[in-house]
């Protein structure tokens, strides 16, 4: 056939024609618009509206932006350079408010001369995270741990912190800095530590309070081998007696006899002294860590067999979620005296962490029980047939998995809780959002200023939870097992 | 073969409580019961004592107290001399009208936001995007503080709208004035009133509202007794009848009718003196709270809805089309009943998460059920345990019942598995 067809056809082609380049609309930025901004009629109103909300947003948004002060004392001399400098009647943002009241928006009202000791339990916060957050990655420590580091020493020097404590704060810092490079794994006691260390550097007082709290556990343990050998099922719940009665009678005793015969007492800060950024990030941080733990246990209790465990699981979460965060605290700060021995008070602030704690709890133990319902049956009967025991089961088999399905929703609810941190303010807690501002304008430096401080304080919420939630996604990836 | 008989019951030892798995747990029980009822006797022992200190003893009297303050929003009739248990009521439609509300607009925007940020078109998704981040991740006390400093210190006093080239105009054709007190709406008004129902309490409900409740759930019944037919007819022809200017008419016609009998229009506010009057004046807690409330919870709404249309495959859309299927149809019977299985559980917690949030209202001085109950009753008459333990029942009880209701909507639309 192509024999005939080679001599009936007058000419056939031997080589390709050489490529023509693509269309102009069909090639580079303009196919790109064209494809993504008005590829139909609905299309391109939406990309025109989508002009006229950027394009209103900046006519509104850049004077005021443009027209920044940062450096003034009061809001009428803010007003006064806006006046000078763009002419009369110019609008502009003063930012200098940030400034002047910048240690206020972190701090609080904590004592000038021991602003040094929140810097420090901060940067010694994320050596204790380091191996919690970032354990596989040591790139990401390495940048963190240095960065860390340098800030925390800087500010301490710029705080005019004592020369033994900067000491210890370096020494801290770049040992952490070393073990995270060496063994990320032996930071791990440091972590454990760290919260009653926190605790003493942010409280102030005895040094002693904190060891004894910790001999409660060492306790605890020396009885748990003990019973092992006598009675191993109660083993663990003989542990936790020995520990809970050592804290309730003999712990406060020992501490102050201790502190008689010597005394490593710093000075105390009383918690009314609390507020701001410091105030959030201790609430935030302390309720993150204990409601984990909480929530986990809560939906194990859930999903139990046993009835009563999962009825009164089942009641308390419902109760929990049913009922404003809001209320919560008012009972923190008004119902709890009632609810203790006359005479007993306890600090606002431990109060409000505990609500926080048990609010956050429930909504994680719903997360957590979507996770452990979302894992196949035979996950669970596998760890049976294995031969595991309850805890077992739960700890190296359905309890990995199931945390990891219910990262997201774990994250969010993080992210809620920290920013519920800001409600504190209607039980007379100085919060950055609405105490503080309050204060600050109350001043008559700074009366009737609003939007810089919202939009700081708003600035400041947004970088932390966006930063959570880019972590939950990290953490997903890092955490990925199939392969697709 | 040698006889292997089946070991019998083990006679019972003590120790088997703890060793032995069948008791175990009922051990367990025993013992966590005896703990939370001693931990609760505590709780119980600790309050009566403490009150008994305080000279206070625990009852619910002081709700039929005279108030003596008064609420600047009241859906019933209330003034500063009735009780404390009315002012809590009026609280408590307080909560509710900001609830519905921002329920109802948060769920348009969240829908329209989350449809757009699956847009094609790059810029919108982007800005929605955007919408979305901010307000998911900055806390919701700040938007309503921020919304509610807009409408105190940007809009002007009433005054403002006086005179013939006057600094400020009203918008939606001279229906609305927003000022920095009040936003001033237009109301209905009647030329033909029938008069209203007493239900006792000093309560009323005007005839014309309880007609056009009765035309709506007319309507719905006939719309749905029309689908009925098609379905029907569909089935014995395989031709279905168009049927929506009838769906069209049993809904609006009857309205018509009853708009045009008792003569409803709208009054727009007018500047007299120095206020706005012959209108609604809504104040500006009300606005900002429910404006807030709808922002924050669109931006959670909208990840839900988009998480739900991503969660139906496009092989479904592709079948439906495949089947001959209409787009409009596609949507309504393939994708809708299987997105909105993905969509309503969280979305009933968004629901819930708005009506708690509303207790807010304290920033911005809304009386809600927070504000007169837990507040100024709670100050006034120094009852806090009657006062908070009432206040959170209630709650608890709003949001059981609106849980209750959505799960029912939810087993409905929950995918019937065989």
């Amino acid at each position: 056939m192509s024999e005939t067809g080679a001599q009936t056809v007058a000419y056939v082609r031997d080589t390709m024609l050489p490529a023509a380049p693509a269309p102009q609309a069909e090639s580079g930025a303009i196919r790109w618009l064209r494809e993504n901004l008005f590829s139909g009629p609905v299309n391109t109103i939406l990309t025109l509206l989508g002009i006229g909300i950027v394009y209103f947003l900046i006519v509104t948004f850049w004077d005021w932006l443009a027209h920044s002060v940062w450096n003034a004392g009061s809001l009428s001399e803010c007003r006064e350079i806006i006046a000078a400098t763009w002419g009369e009647g110019a609008r502009g943002a003063c930012w200098a408010v940030i400034r002047d009241r910048w240690n206020q928006y972190v701090f609080g009202f904590y004592p000038r001369d021991l602003y040094w000791r929140p810097t420090m339990t901060m940067g010694l916060m994320m050596v204790a995270l380091a191996p919690v957050l970032f354990a596989p990655e040591r790139r990401i420590r390495r940048i963190l741990l240095v960065i860390t580091a340098a800030v925390t020493l800087v500010s301490m020097i710029a705080l005019s912190a004592p020369a033994g404590w900067l000491l210890f704060a370096a020494v801290m810092l770049i040992g952490g800095l070393v073990i995270s490079e060496r063994n990320v794994l032996w930071l791990l006691p440091f972590s454990v530590v760290f919260p009653l260390l926190g605790v003493w550097l942010l409280w102030g007082g005895s040094l002693w309070g904190p060891i004894f709290v910790l001999v409660g556990p060492a306790l605890g343990w020396l009885a748990y081998r003990a019973m092992l050998r006598v009675l191993p099922a109660a083993s663990v719940i003989v542990a936790i007696i020995v520990t809970l009665l050592f804290w309730l009678t003999l712990a406060g005793e020992a501490a102050r006899d201790a502190e008689n015969l010597l005394s490593l007492s710093i000075q105390s800060v009383r918690s009314d002294r609390f507020g701001g950024f410091l105030l959030s990030v201790t609430i935030g941080v302390s309720g993150i860590s204990l409601s984990l733990p909480l929530g986990i246990m809560l939906a194990l209790a859930r999903q139990s067999n046993m009835f009563l465990i999962k009825s009164l699981a089942v009641v308390f979460i419902e109760f929990i979620r049913g009922v404003p965060l809001i209320t919560l605290l008012f009972v923190a700060s008004l119902l709890l005296n009632y609810f203790l021995p006359p005479g007993t008070t306890f600090d606002i602030i431990l109060r409000v962490i505990i609500m926080v704690t048990l609010f956050a709890a429930a909504y994680m133990a719903e997360v957590i029980r979507g996770g452990l319902a979302a894992l196949p049956k035979g996950q669970y009967e596998a760890a049976d047939a294995l031969g595991l025991d309850y805890w077992k089961a739960q700890r190296l088999i359905v309890l990995p998995q199931a945390l990891k399905i219910s990262i997201p929703g774990i994250v969010s609810t993080f992210i809620g809780m920290f920013k519920d941190t800001t409600l504190v303010t209607f039980v007379g807690l100085y919060d950055p959002l609405k105490s503080m501002s309050d204060a600050v304008r109350a001043s008559t430096d700074w009366k009737g200023i609003y939007w810089e401080p919202y939009i700081f304080v708003g600035a400041i919420f947004f970088l932390i939870c966006f930063g959570m939630s880019r972590y939950s996604m990290y953490l997903e990836r890092r955490l990925q097992r199939d392969h697709r | 073969m040698t006889d292997v008989s089946a070991p019998g019951n083990p006679p019972f030892r003590l120790s088997m409580l703890i060793h032995d798995r069948r008791y175990r747990s009922l051990t367990f029980q025993v013992i966590v019961f005896i703990l939370v009822m001693a931990g609760l006797w505590w709780l119980v022992d600790n309050t009566i004592k403490n009150l008994a200190l305080l000279g206070k003893n625990f009852n619910f009297g002081f709700l039929f107290q005279r108030a003596g303050y008064d609420i600047p929003q009241t859906p019933i009739p209330y003034t500063s001399d009735d009780t404390h248990l009315r002012a809590a009521v009026v609280g408590l439609l307080n909560t509710l009208i900001v609830s519905v509300l921002g329920c109802i607009a948060a769920t348009f925007l969240g829908i329209i936001v989350g449809v757009a940020r699956l847009s094609k078109n790059w810029l919108f998704a982007r800005l929605m995007t955007v919408f979305v981040e901010i307000f998911r991740n900055m806390p919701l006390l700040l938007w309503i503080l921020i919304i509610y400093a807009i409408f105190t210190e940007i809009l002007p006093t009433p005054a403002a709208y006086r005179g013939e080239d006057a600094a400020w105009s009203m918008i939606f054709f001279d229906h609305v004035a927003l000022t920095n007190r009040y936003t001033a709406l237009p109301t209905i008004a009647m030329t033909n009133d029938p008069g209203s129902l007493d239900l006792g309490a000093r309560i009323t409900v005007n005839w014309a509202t309880i007609s056009f409740v009765a035309a709506l759930t007319l309507g719905v019944i006939a719309r749905r007794m029309i689908r009925n037919w098609a379905q029907s007819v569909q089935d014995r022809t395989g031709e279905r009848p168009r049927t929506w200017w009838m769906s069209l008419a049993v809904m609006t016609v009857p309205s018509l009718i009853l708009i045009r009998y008792f003569g409803l229009h709208l009054v727009a506010p007018e500047l007299t003196g120095f206020n706005f009057t012959g209108g609604l004046n809504v104040s500006n807690a009300l606005v900002a709270l429910w404006l807030a409330l709808t922002l924050y919870t669109a931006a959670f709404i909208a990840e839900i809805v988009r998480a739900g249309i991503l969660a139906v495959s496009k092989g479904q859309t592709e079948a439906a089309y495949a089947l001959g299927l209409r787009p409009n149809r596609t949507m309504s019977l393939v994708i809708l009943p299987q997105a909105l299985r993905v969509i309503v559980p969280p979305l009933i917690s968004q629901y819930l998460n708005l009506t708690k949030n509303s207790s807010l209202a304290i920033a911005v001085g809304y009386m809600d059920l927070r504000g007169t109950l837990g507040g100024t009753t709670l100050n006034q008459t120094g009852r806090e345990l009657e006062a908070i333990v009432l206040m959170m029942l209630t709650y608890l009880a709003l949001s059981l019942i609106i849980s209750g209701a959505m799960n029912i909507f939810n087993a409905r639309v929950k995918l019937k598995e065989r």
